[in-house]
């Protein structure tokens, strides 16, 4: 075997797994990516229902009930619009009334929004960022900006 | 005091570090022995001056000097003495310092094992170090001082975040630095060997050993903060493709392809421009890694935009490391010759796969964590890709990769033949078949894919226990002739099948646990119990526990056995920090064999009971003692004696190609 067909045999199966792998690289955009939404932009544009999608905004104060077992209905409000969220499980250490939290799941046909994971801030310094750029386009970031270590 | 004595050092080092990026290259240009020996000198002095510094920051903490503005944020005179040290890198500043710490550490090692590296070569490898210390240094000077003084200094610090106070996350940075700054020696290397405009195997021997001793201490750090997640956050899963676990995992796969490539090069001569490119490519996903982390950016696009000053930094630092490497590649590596022809079915030929793979899969990586952040920079739509992305993308790629790993090691250099090598390989074939068929007959609620996964894993651990088997000719050789046959064999090989065999541990691992993991989600009172996988489970009811700087709710757990004898108790726990008011939870762990029962609780309920997330575990400890399995290969192959540091120059034994019991 000659250096330049061996050189042709390389690229040549270089190009098919880079080929292989692109694919699969722009089929799953197509497929996995979720969009981060906000209650207004949900409420401004409905989408269809059972898309998945990541919810971010505040906890309202007072919306968050137990029916004494495992499930959790809260509702997240970025204070123009809300949007009733349930959830099964446990949720996060500093998962709290009137804090940000990002609920990845989807909307049913009845509107409210079911959670499969529920994510709040880290630390006492840091919110979940999508929920802080969120609030800070509508002008009701309270937090201080030390958001980063 | 100590911070002034830190901050000084600090400069000083900056100082040493520039001569250090300069005068040996000088020197190297001009042939000038003197300028030349300066480099090991000022290497070892930088190591010594950032030790000092860092041994300063370390005081600080262990005196809890809230005057300094580091330890006032990070620290608390309550916290138990270990944390208080492990504190100093459990922050921004003080992780730079221990990184540059570690940069010096390897221009030190560099100095003592490179003393029969030709004068040019070590001369130009230093000076590369030299220049990485130089732009860090700067960075922690302007951007990140962890000497700063606050006036008037207070009474108590903010402590530590909580989670970070466990041991796993002590032991976690030093590991991944190991790795992550190890992996700059390559590429002081392969620079070196640029502006020398010359490579041959002999560079090959010098850089395999710290491209192995990097790649296993980035093993170990992944596998550590991989640990660290699943047992600190209570949410029981081992791997996020979180970007900032991706920043390791692309050094890693990048790592392993050059630890490959490296053989290939030094046994053969071949693929002389793809290992450096590879060397060079490996520490800029370091950098990026380095970037990503540390700049803000995945905290925020947005808090990245209002607080520039450390991320354009490093950018800037990445943009000159990454662009000047590649340029000089570009302009030096058609002077380097190409080397030894093979067959496309040969060694070579398989690690040349092995290589597309891992790049290939490096750069799916590579998409998935910058796609998010590019859409959002240019204004668009916020989103987020996560596991069923690289489920999609890394998965399959890597699926032909491993069922070709048992060939490797058994086809022999320049031409193989793939069918000898198969029918080598049909015990443990067998022995994978056999392994679907029991898993997915016999194991209820096995899935064809949970089959095959298991089948997989035992193809990797089999093949690696084949290569050995073979090497040693049990089969051909009385058994007591093979035996010492086995001992005998170079520890590399040792290396490779236990590298191999870990990965295979590490696969029926992950396979294991995802598809036969069972979890209850339950809200139980005291004396109440709950069935799982088998096990029935008591719970006692909390009780409070005072701990030095927390106080804890702790629920126990009776465990017993579907047969009725107990076997033991879990204890988990909410946890409460004061001084920054923040709640944690402490998984209840209790492992049984290599699988594990994790409990995590959750909010009290208006009944008196408590919300508990119970999950069954099978075989997740394997997950990360294959990682070690790895390490230990790793190990066994840096004290394999033809690839000791340096010793080959010596023995001009090593430097005959060795004969290959397989082939």
């Amino acid at each position: 075997m000659t250096r330049k067909q061996r050189r042709l045999t390389i690229i040549g199966a270089a190009g098919v797994v880079l080929a292989i792998a692109a694919g699969l690289v722009l089929y799953a955009f197509n497929d996995t990516i979720v969009f981060f939404k906000t209650p207004t932009d949900l409420a401004e544009q409905p989408v269809a229902p059972g898309t998945r999608l990541r919810l971010g905004g505040l906890v309202k104060e007072g919306s968050v009930a137990r029916d004494g077992g495992t499930h959790v209905a809260f509702v997240i409000t970025d204070t123009e619009h809300d949007t009733p969220v349930t959830y099964d499980g446990i949720l996060p250490d500093l998962f709290r009334e009137g804090q940000g939290v990002v609920a990845e799941g989807a909307v049913g046909a009845d509107g409210v929004f079911t959670a499969d994971t529920v994510l709040a801030k880290h630390d006492e310094t840091y919110m979940p960022r999508e929920v802080a750029d969120a609030l800070k386009e509508k002008g009701v970031w309270q937090g201080e900006e030390k958001a980063t270590q | 005091m100590f911070a002034e004595l830190g901050h000084f050092s600090l400069i000083l080092a900056l100082v040493i570090s520039l001569a250090l990026a300069t005068l040996p290259h000088v020197g190297a240009r001009r042939g000038d022995a003197r300028l030349m020996a300066l480099a090991p000198a000022a290497a070892w002095v930088a190591f010594a001056l950032i030790g000092l510094a860092f041994a300063c920051l370390v005081a600080s903490y262990l005196r809890s000097d809230f005057s300094v503005a580091n330890v006032y944020e990070n620290s608390h005179s309550a916290k138990p003495l270990i944390y208080k040290i492990t504190g100093t890198w459990g922050n921004h500043e003080g992780s730079m310092l221990l990184w540059v710490l570690i940069l010096t550490l390897f221009g030190a090692l560099v100095s003592i094992f490179g003393a029969n590296l030709p004068a040019t070569l070590r001369a130009n490898v230093l000076a590369v170090q030299g220049w990485v210390g130089t732009a860090f240094f700067l960075f922690i000077l302007i951007t990140s001082n962890p000497f700063t003084r606050l006036n008037p200094a207070p009474i108590e610090g903010q402590d530590l975040n909580p989670i970070l106070q466990d041991i796993g996350l002590a032991v976690h940075p030093p590991l991944l630095y190991l790795g992550y700054v190890g992996f700059s020696v390559c590429f002081s290397f392969a620079v070196a060997a640029l502006i020398d405009g010359r490579i041959d195997a002999a560079w090959a021997r010098w850089v395999r050993p710290w491209t192995l001793a990097a790649w296993l201490f980035l093993t170990g750090g992944i596998a550590m903060g991989s640990y660290w997640a699943y047992y600190e956050l209570g949410w029981g899963g081992f791997w996020f493709w979180d970007p900032v676990e991706n920043a390791s995992f692309m050094p890693w796969l990048a790592g392993t392809a050059l630890l490959h490539s490296a053989i290939v090069m030094e046994k053969r001569a071949a693929l002389k421009i793809w290992t450096l490119l590879l060397a060079i490519l490996t520490f800029s996903l370091s950098l990026l890694g380095t970037f990503l982390v540390r700049s803000g950016v995945l905290t925020s696009v947005h808090a990245f935009a209002t607080d520039p000053g450390r991320g354009i930094f490093i950018l800037c630092i990445l943009v000159f490391f990454i662009g000047g490497s590649l340029a000089l590649f570009a302009f030096r590596a058609s002077r380097l010759t190409a080397g030894g022809l093979f067959h496309p079915v040969s060694r070579e030929g398989a690690l040349v796969l092995n290589n597309l793979f891992l790049t290939t899969a490096t750069a799916t990586v590579f998409v998935g964590t910058l796609y998010p952040l590019m859409v959002e920079a240019v204004g668009g739509d916020k989103i987020s890709v996560g596991e069923p992305f690289f489920n999609l993308t890394f998965g399959p790629l890597m699926i032909p990769l491993l069922c070709m790993v048992p060939f490797g090691p058994l086809l022999a250099w320049k031409r193989g033949d793939i069918i000898a090598v198969s029918q080598r390989l049909m015990a443990a074939f067998g022995g994978a078949l056999a392994v679907v068929l029991v898993v997915y007959l016999f194991k209820d609620g096995a899935s064809v894919l949970a089959a095959l996964g298991c089948g997989l894993a035992a193809w990797l651990i089999l093949g690696a226990l084949t290569d050995l088997w073979l090497k040693s000719g049990f089969g051909n050789l009385p058994p007591s002739q093979a035996l010492r046959r086995l001992v005998g064999l170079p520890k590399s090989m040792f290396g490779t099948a236990a590298a191999h065999l870990g990965l295979g541990l590490t696969l029926l691992g992950i396979v294991g646990t995802i598809s036969f993991q069972q979890e209850r989600i339950v809200e139980i009172k005291p004396g109440e119990t709950v069935e799982i996988a088998g096990y029935t489970l008591l719970f006692e009811g909390l009780r409070p526990f005072k701990g030095p700087n927390f106080d804890e709710e702790q629920g126990t757990f009776r465990i017993r056995s579907s047969g009725g004898s107990e076997i033991g108790s879990v204890v988990s726990a909410k946890r409460f920090y004061p001084a920054r008011r923040m709640p944690t939870t402490e998984a209840g762990i209790r492992t049984m064999g290599f699988s594990q029962l994790y409990v995590s609780l959750g909010d009290q309920t208006e009944t008196g009971g408590i919300v508990a997330r119970i999950w069954w575990k099978p075989l997740v400890t394997l997950i990360w003692l294959g990682g070690l399995v790895m390490m230990a290969g790793g190990a066994i192959s840096l004290f394999d004696r033809r690839l000791r540091v340096g010793a080959p120059a010596r023995r001009k034994s090593a430097l005959r190609p060795q004969s290959d019991p397989a082939s």
